[in-house]
C-alpha cells in the first residue's frame, strides 16, 4: 500500500482514511455532503498525490501520442489541456487522461492512480525505435486541487507572479506558488466547479498544505475527501475508470466524443477503426438515473424496464447539489432514447424490491447552466 | 468495554434477550464503520416487516451511509415481532445511543440459546483485531 506525504497530515485532521487503488488515502473529514457543499458554494482543497503524473517529451513526442490517445496532441495549443484517452485496438480504453502541452516537443500526462502502471508501460512499449523520453514524475511531484467558486481568491495571496484570472479554462501556466518557482498551475479539475490544480516537488507538500489551508481560511478552504470527490464528478457527468469506462465500455458509448478525434490529419490511432465502427452503430449509451426514492443507485444493481434486465449502475450517490439520489447507467441506445422524452422511468432492483427512477441527459450539474 | 448483558456477531450485531424475545441491533463499531462519527452520513435503514421469519447468519435488512450500504444479519433464527419505527427517521439515534434506543427489531426466537454468539470480552478482541 502507498501513502502520500500528506498522509499524516490527514490522519492528524481526523481523516478517514481509506484503500483507494492501492493507496491510503482521505476518504473524508467530516460529513461527506458538507464537503460536497463545500466545493459547490466555496472552496475544497484535494490531496491528490496518488494520481500518475507522466511526461512524455523528445521530437517524437507528439506523433508518438498522437498514436496512442485519442485526442488531437498536435493541434493543443502550448499551454492548453485537452481530454483524451489510451485505448487498446478494440477501442476500449486503458485508462482516460488529461493531456497537457507543455512545449511542441514536451507532453505532461495525468493518469488515474489505479492505471498509471498499465499507461507508462503501454506507452513505453509503443515508443520502441522513436526518440522520445517518458517519465514517470509520481513520486517527484505533489499534486493539489483547490476547487469551488472561491478557488481563485483563495490560491491568489499565494502566487506571486501571477493573476490567477489569466489562466482560461483548461489552460495552465507556471508560476511561484509560496515561494516555488515554476509550479505548474492549470485551470481543470473533477468536481464540475472552477478551480485548480497544482503540481510542485513534493517535498513542499506539507508546507504548501498548511499554507493554503491557513491563506483560504477566509473564504472557506478546507480540506475534502476522495467521498465527496466522487459525488462531485457523478454530479457533473464526469466518468471514473472502472465504473462509466473500462476495459468492457467504450467512450464513444459513453458520451466522450468531445476527446476522440477522427480527423485524417491525426493521421491512424490504436482503437480509431473499432470507435469509428461504435460510433456509427452504438448498442448502448451511458445516462443519468435519478430516484426521489429513499434508496440512492449503487455500483451493480440491476435495472428493469417492465420486466426486462436493461442494465446496471455503474456509479451512484446520495446528490445534496440536486435533493436526489442519482446515478448513471448505460441503457440500449433507442430505450434511453424513448425514456428520455417521455419521461418514462426504469426501476432499480433492491433485492426484489423494486424503486422507480428517471432517465435524465448527463450531466447532472453545470456550473453554466444552473 | 462494550455491554456484557448481550451477545454479538463477528459483523457487529448484538443479540440481547428480553423476556421471551431476543432485541437486535449493531454495535457502536458498525455505526462508526457506516458513518465515521458523521450521523448525517447515514441515510436509509431497511428493516423487516412484521411477522417475517429471519434465519440466523442471514440478512433481514440493509442500512446505508452516503457511501456504503451494510447487510444486517440476523444473530437468531425466529420471527419478527416488533421493529424500531423511529430508526427510519431519526437514523441520528444509531450514532447517540446503539446499545438502547437505537436497537432495530426484537425477533421470537426458535431457540432461547444465545452461546453461539461471541460475548463482550470476545467481541472486544475481534474489533481490536480488525484493527481499531
Amino acid at each position: 500500500m502507498q501513502a502520500t506525504t500528506l498522509h499524516d497530515v490527514h490522519v492528524a485532521h481526523g481523516a478517514k482514511m481509506v484503500d483507494f487503488a492501492g493507496w491510503r488515502m482521505p476518504v473524508q473529514y467530516g460529513p461527506i455532503l458538507e464537503e460536497v457543499q463545500r466545493v459547490r458554494n466555496e472552496t475544497g482543497l484535494f490531496d491528490l498525490g496518488h494520481m500518475g503524473r507522466l511526461s512524455v517529451s523528445g521530437p517524437d513526442a507528439v506523433a508518438l501520442l498522437d498514436r496512442l490517445v485519442t485526442n488531437f496532441v498536435a493541434k493543443i495549443p502550448v499551454g492548453a489541456i485537452r481530454y483524451g484517452l489510451a485505448c487498446r485496438e478494440d477501442g476500449n480504453p486503458l485508462d482516460d487522461l488529461l493531456v497537457y502541452k507543455t512545449a511542441e516537443d514536451d507532453v505532461f500526462v495525468v493518469a488515474n492512480a489505479s492505471n498509471k502502471d498499465t499507461v507508462l508501460a503501454w506507452f513505453l512499449h509503443h515508443a520502441r525505435g522513436a526518440d522520445v523520453k517518458i517519465q514517470d514524475h509520481t513520486a517527484a511531484l505533489a499534486m493539489l486541487a483547490l476547487q469551488g467558486p472561491k478557488s481563485q481568491a483563495a490560491l491568489q495571496p499565494l502566487v506571486e507572479d501571477l493573476d490567477l484570472a489569466t489562466i482560461g479554462y483548461y489552460k495552465f501556466a507556471f508560476a511561484t506558488v509560496a515561494g516555488m518557482a515554476n509550479t505548474r498551475i492549470s485551470r481543470t479539475g473533477y468536481t464540475g466547479e472552477d478551480g485548480f490544480e497544482l503540481y510542485f516537488p513534493d517535498a513542499e507538500s506539507e508546507r504548501i498544505w498548511r499554507l493554503l489551508l491557513e491563506v483560504g481560511a477566509p473564504h472557506g478552504l478546507a480540506p475534502i475527501g476522495l467521498g465527496a470527490r466522487d459525488t462531485l464528478r457523478l454530479e457533473a457527468g464526469m466518468p471514473l475508470y472502472g465504473h462509466e469506462i473500462d476495459l468492457e465500455h467504450n467512450p464513444v458509448e459513453a458520451g466522450l466524443n468531445f476527446g476522440i478525434s477522427f480527423k485524417d490529419e491525426k493521421g491512424d490511432w490504436i482503437g480509431r477503426a473499432a470507435l469509428a465502427k461504435v460510433k456509427e452503430r452504438p448498442t448502448r449509451t451511458l445516462v443519468g438515473i435519478t430516484t426521489d426514492g429513499k434508496r440512492a443507485p449503487r455500483e451493480g444493481y440491476l435495472l428493469f424496464h417492465g420486466d426486462s434486465e436493461v442494465g446496471r449502475v455503474c456509479s451512484g450517490a446520495v446528490s445534496p447539489t440536486l435533493g436526489k439520489n442519482i446515478g448513471s447507467a448505460y441503457l440500449p441506445v433507442d430505450l434511453a432514447a424513448e425514456l428520455k422524452a417521455s419521461g418514462g422511468t426504469i426501476d432499480m432492483d433492491l433485492r426484489g424490491k423494486r424503486q422507480a427512477c428517471q432517465v435524465v441527459d448527463l450531466p447532472f450539474y453545470s456550473r453554466t447552466r444552473k | 468495554m462494550r455491554p456484557d448483558d448481550r451477545r454479538y456477531m463477528d459483523s457487529h450485531e448484538w443479540a440481547k434477550p428480553q423476556g421471551e424475545l431476543v432485541v437486535i441491533g449493531i454495535t457502536d463499531f458498525a455505526v462508526q464503520e457506516l458513518c465515521s462519527g458523521n450521523e448525517g452520513d447515514l441515510v436509509y435503514c431497511d428493516l423487516p416487516e412484521l411477522g417475517r421469519r429471519v434465519e440466523a447468519g442471514q440478512t433481514f435488512g440493509e442500512i446505508e451511509s452516503v457511501k456504503a450500504v451494510a447487510d444486517l444479519n440476523s444473530p437468531v433464527s425466529g420471527e419478527v415481532v416488533e421493529i424500531n419505527k423511529d430508526i427510519e427517521d431519526h437514523l441520528e439515534i444509531l450514532s447517540e445511543d446503539p446499545w438502547n434506543k437505537g436497537w432495530l427489531i426484537k425477533i421470537r426466537p426458535d431457540s432461547p440459546s444465545l452461546d453461539h454468539l461471541k460475548d463482550a470480552a470476545s467481541y472486544e478482541q475481534h474489533v481490536a483485531a480488525e484493527g481499531h
